[in-house]
């Protein structure tokens, strides 16, 4: 079907056939969240599946995907009217709500992969846990120290087994976030996430 | 021996846990991830998870931000 497409035509050899008919899950749509959901619609990703229970802020203008018109809506919404825009052939499934570790089987368990995005480290590792324990042969990437300006030499991609550390594993949320940096390791998780699905190698 | 985070070295002996390592190493961080030799340990079985000699041990702290 989205070989057809001609968004897809200057993609790598191959990889449209494969990303079409594949399933990630995104935890969170905030500054990971939503910069790696944009990434995968613009790879050709099949289906994407997007949980998250917060409203668009302006302050989350500064490195969110998300534009002065969406103020007010759910993330997820304002999130998938923008993957629409991009190609409404994806396939998405939406759910506002506050993720708790066990909803994960049930909202995530058909995903191939699974980006983790959230805010809290405690929120982050309680998400680890649930997922390994439920899919100890799924991946999840997730987001690890993207806070900051520059050093982007710092930012990496460490492999524990089934999970992918994507940053620099020690800048902290209280030392602000940038745009271009957040952005990066968002990307960072999206093409962890690409190069698994096209049949993984050295990250 | 086993290797930490593919730098540290910890010297092995029969029955060492996954606590024994963090503590050997000093890690207390309130929020960290275990792997070892690519199995994900949980927090439930740091004190009854025995470290094979040779191990590729991998402790990642989990950092707020996203």
């Amino acid at each position: 079907m989205f070989h057809h497409n001609k968004i897809y035509a200057r993609n790598v050899a191959g990889m449209t056939d494969i990303l079409e008919s594949r399933i990630i899950g995104i935890a969170g749509c905030g500054g990971l969240g939503s910069n790696a959901a944009i990434a995968l619609a613009r790879a050709g990703i099949g289906r994407l599946i997007l949980a998250d229970y917060d409203y668009v802020e302006e302050s989350n203008l500064n490195r969110q995907y998300f534009f002065k018109f969406d103020v007010g809506k759910a993330k997820v919404d304002a999130l998938a009217d923008h993957i629409r825009h991009i190609n409404s052939d994806i396939m998405l499934e939406l759910h506002n709500l506050k993720l708790e570790p066990d909803d994960i089987p049930r909202i995530f368990g058909d995903a191939d992969i699974l980006i983790e995005a959230f805010d809290r480290a405690e929120a982050k590792f309680a998400l680890i846990d649930r997922w390994c324990k439920e899919f100890p042969q799924k991946p999840l990437i997730v987001g690890n120290g993207l806070s900051g300006c520059g050093h982007t030499n710092e930012l990496k991609v460490v492999k524990a087994g089934q999970l992918y550390f994507c940053g620099d594993e020690k800048t902290d949320i209280e030392m602000g976030l940038c745009s271009a940096r957040v952005a990066i390791v968002a990307n960072m998780q999206a093409n962890v996430a690409i190069q698994l699905l096209l049949g993984g190698g050295k990250i | 021996m086993i290797i930490v985070n593919n730098r540290d070295k910890i010297e092995w002996h029969k029955g060492i846990t996954v606590r024994d390592v963090l503590n050997a190493m000093g890690y207390d961080f309130p929020v960290i991830a275990i792997s070892v030799n690519n199995e994900y340990i949980s927090p439930d079985d740091f004190d009854s998870f025995t470290v094979p000699d040779s191990a590729d041990f991998k402790a990642i702290h989990i950092m707020h931000g996203g």
